[in-house]
């Protein structure tokens, strides 16, 4: 099980200068995941702001293989990759044990890339799928997703999305995988270590983690760990994971934060905060807790 | 080897010899039996290729782009809509210069829905940046997947060899194959100049190229497709010492003398062939001018067979509605600054059939005009 040390020693797998906003929350996701992963890794990453902000020719901020393909088919790349390790270890021009990851943001999973990861699910391909998780399409500028939470303001609900989001933690379990986890930047450890666990299941795994983005979120750039944290207090983003059957929580506060401390935090919610949507944030709460009181019952079980 | 196979069998063959390391695809009609059969050599253990059977094929090309990065041989096949649904790929393959592979079965796209015969699918995709290579029979789709894989990677340009849906696929054809380890030994071992797994040199595959960039990687694509016609004669010269089956880019059948000269691709070439021997025998000067490689367009190979030519008819199986047909309108961009007549004739749209009745019309009023309107061949 990797240490703190491990974590601060790993080599840098995505180095500064890429062009990514102050207080984006997936650098440190990224570099986080990429340290648990011990040797050679190659990346397949989705068309996004990470793509975008990272490898524009001729830089790159990647030290490791890197393929970006399309916007919905970073799983299917990712297949032709690992099916092509397996061909060349068949044939023993690869001798070396290699991890494989994809990033997907959630425009890239929950939506237009859910088809290209179910199927990759279905077929058991071996590698890590991670959704950098920030609730808006924010590279094309802040557009609804599906998973956009409820009442969040974005360039396309100006009004607030009228939608719940959709739980992409259960639709990967449904595909009977090992190994499922949610996670926070804010909880750095917490996510390495669900990263190596990740890294070490055979078979496919997807970690969906809390990627706070101040410019989508209307947050201040340097409240972003900060905020994270609140998300994951107020349980609004619940820490868990499903291990081969199992679920753990793996953290629980003993009083959960009311949900206006989350919301307070960044623009997109203000209007919520209102006396006119007391009912709307009612909802919303209950919701949150009906949702955290499902989770802790499938923990006992 | 003399051997009797359809069409979708045959190029299923040829990717069987050629053994890829991937293999993706999703099924659909008429391509089906490329992929049974393929399924089958896995089962028998013919190829040790690992073979993906995807939730599309959007995701069955994609696998090939990260497959053929990662620095292996890899093919696929669709038909019809397939080919429509990987469209968005066929630029990323053939920008990122991956040599894959694909087998198209042409179908006619939908709406409305029809699953028979034309080129709208492959001819949708001409501005991709894919070589186009178009086969009359069996025997052409097989050779031109063993040659258009040496192509591809000599020019690092992905290839879509086409065959038409049933009457080429679904029809049984003497053919000549060659031994597996004949082809082996033409097609050798891929040596990808990068590769993913090179782990002394990480490689960024798939970066952002924007106002500064962009364009001289389209203009590279662009002037290495100009070579791919001197690189394919090459090839396919290899390939005659091999089986005596000589590749051009066009085939000139009694177009040099011709009077009358219809210009086609794919399996209606086999009729006209027909109709221009039957012409010949009545002393009429009849003759077929045959497109193998479509794109890119073999311009310069074209004039000297249609130098000779008094009216020249081109057939399409495709339209461009509202604009010249995409056959026609190569011929006639090239051939109409000559001097020449040039005509366009649509014919066999969602698998209706041509008769030689059909091509012998066309042929009669380029001889005797009638001034016949015969834009839309055996159409109500």
């Amino acid at each position: 099980m990797m240490t703190i040390k491990d974590l601060v020693n790993a080599p840098e797998r995505l180095v500064s200068g890429h062009r990514s906003c102050a207080g984006c929350g997936f650098p440190m996701i990224i570099r986080t995941i990429l340290a648990a992963a011990k040797g050679p890794v190659i990346v397949s990453n989705a068309t996004g702001c990470l793509e975008v902000t990272t490898t524009v020719y001729p830089f790159t901020s990647w030290n490791v293989p890197f393929i970006h393909s399309a916007f919905e088919n970073a799983s299917a790349t990712m297949t032709g990759v690992t099916r092509a390790y397996k061909a060349m270890k068949k044939s023993g021009k690869i001798k070396d044990d290699v991890k494989f990851v994809v990033f997907g943001g959630d425009g890239g999973t929950y939506d237009i890339g859910l088809q290209s990861l179910s199927g990759a699910l279905e077929r058991k391909e071996d590698f890590v799928y991670v959704c950098y998780d920030n609730g808006a399409y924010m590279n094309t500028g802040i557009q609804r997703s599906s998973a956009t939470p409820k009442g969040a303001y974005t360039t396309t609900t100006p009004a607030g999305k009228v939608e719940w989001r959709k739980d992409l933690a259960k639709i990967a379990i449904a595909h009977d995988i090992a190994y499922v986890a949610t996670a926070s930047p804010h909880n750095f450890m917490d996510l390495a270590l669900k990263a190596e666990k990740a890294f070490n299941t055979k078979g496919p795994s997807v970690l969906i983690v809390l990627s706070p983005c101040p410019l989508g979120w209307g947050s201040k750039t340097d409240q972003s760990i900060q905020i994270a944290k609140l998300a994951v207090e107020t349980n609004f983003w619940p820490l868990y994971e499903y291990d081969n059957g199992k679920y753990t929580l793996n953290y629980e506060s003993e009083e959960r934060k009311p949900l206006e401390k989350f919301l307070e935090t960044q623009s997109r919610f203000k209007h919520l905060l209102s006396p006119e949507s007391r009912n709307l944030l009612k909802d919303i709460q209950e919701e949150i807790d009906k949702k955290y009181d499902e989770l802790k019952k499938l923990c006992k079980e | 080897m003399k051997i009797e196979m359809t069409g979708a069998q045959a190029v299923s063959y040829s990717m069987m010899q050629i053994n890829p390391e991937v293999v993706s695809a999703f099924p659909i009609t008429p391509q089906t039996d490329v992929i049974k059969e393929y399924a089958q050599y896995v089962k028998d253990g013919k190829v040790t290729s690992e073979f993906i059977l995807t939730e599309s094929e959007h995701s069955a090309l994609s696998v090939l782009v990260g497959a053929s990065s990662a620095g292996v041989r890899a093919m696929t096949t669709t038909s019809s809509a397939g080919l429509a649904y990987m469209f968005e790929i066929l630029g990323i393959a053939s920008g990122q210069r991956l040599p894959i592979v694909m087998n198209v079965v042409n179908r006619a796209l939908s709406g409305p829905i029809n699953i028979h015969c034309d080129h709208s699918d492959s001819m949708a995709c001409r501005d991709s940046g894919w070589i186009q290579l178009y086969s009359e029979n069996a025997q052409e789709a097989y050779d031109q997947t063993i040659l258009g894989l040496k192509l591809a990677e000599k020019m690092n340009i992905p290839v879509m060899v086409m065959q038409d849906g049933f009457i080429c696929s679904h029809c049984f054809q003497n053919m000549e194959v060659l031994k597996d380890t004949e082809v082996k030994k033409f097609v050798g071992t891929f040596k990808p100049e990068y590769s993913l797994f090179d782990f002394k040199k990480s490689v960024t595959f798939g970066p952002l190229e924007l106002t500064d960039s962009y364009f001289e990687t389209k203009k590279q694509l662009s002037l290495a497709m100009d070579e791919v016609p001197k690189e394919y004669n090459k090839i396919s010269e290899e390939y005659y010492k091999l089986t005596k089956r000589k590749y051009a880019p066009v085939e000139d059948y009694k177009a040099k003398d011709a009077d009358y000269v219809i210009v086609a691709l794919n399996s209606v070439c086999g009729l006209v062939k027909d109709c221009v021997d039957e012409l010949r025998i009545k002393g009429i000067k009849a003759g077929l001018l045959k497109i193998r490689m479509f794109r890119p367009f073999p311009y310069n190979a074209i004039i000297k067979p249609l130098a000779n030519a008094k009216w020249i008819t081109v057939l399409d199986r495709s339209e461009s509605f509202g604009a010249n047909a995409p056959v026609y309108s190569e011929i006639l961009s090239t051939m109409k600054a000559k001097d020449k007549i040039v005509t366009s004739s649509i014919y066999g749209l969602g698998g209706r059939e041509i008769m030689k009745e059909h091509i012998m019309e066309i042929f009669d009023d380029m001889i005797k005009p009638k001034g016949k309107n015969l834009r839309f061949i055996n159409s109500k």
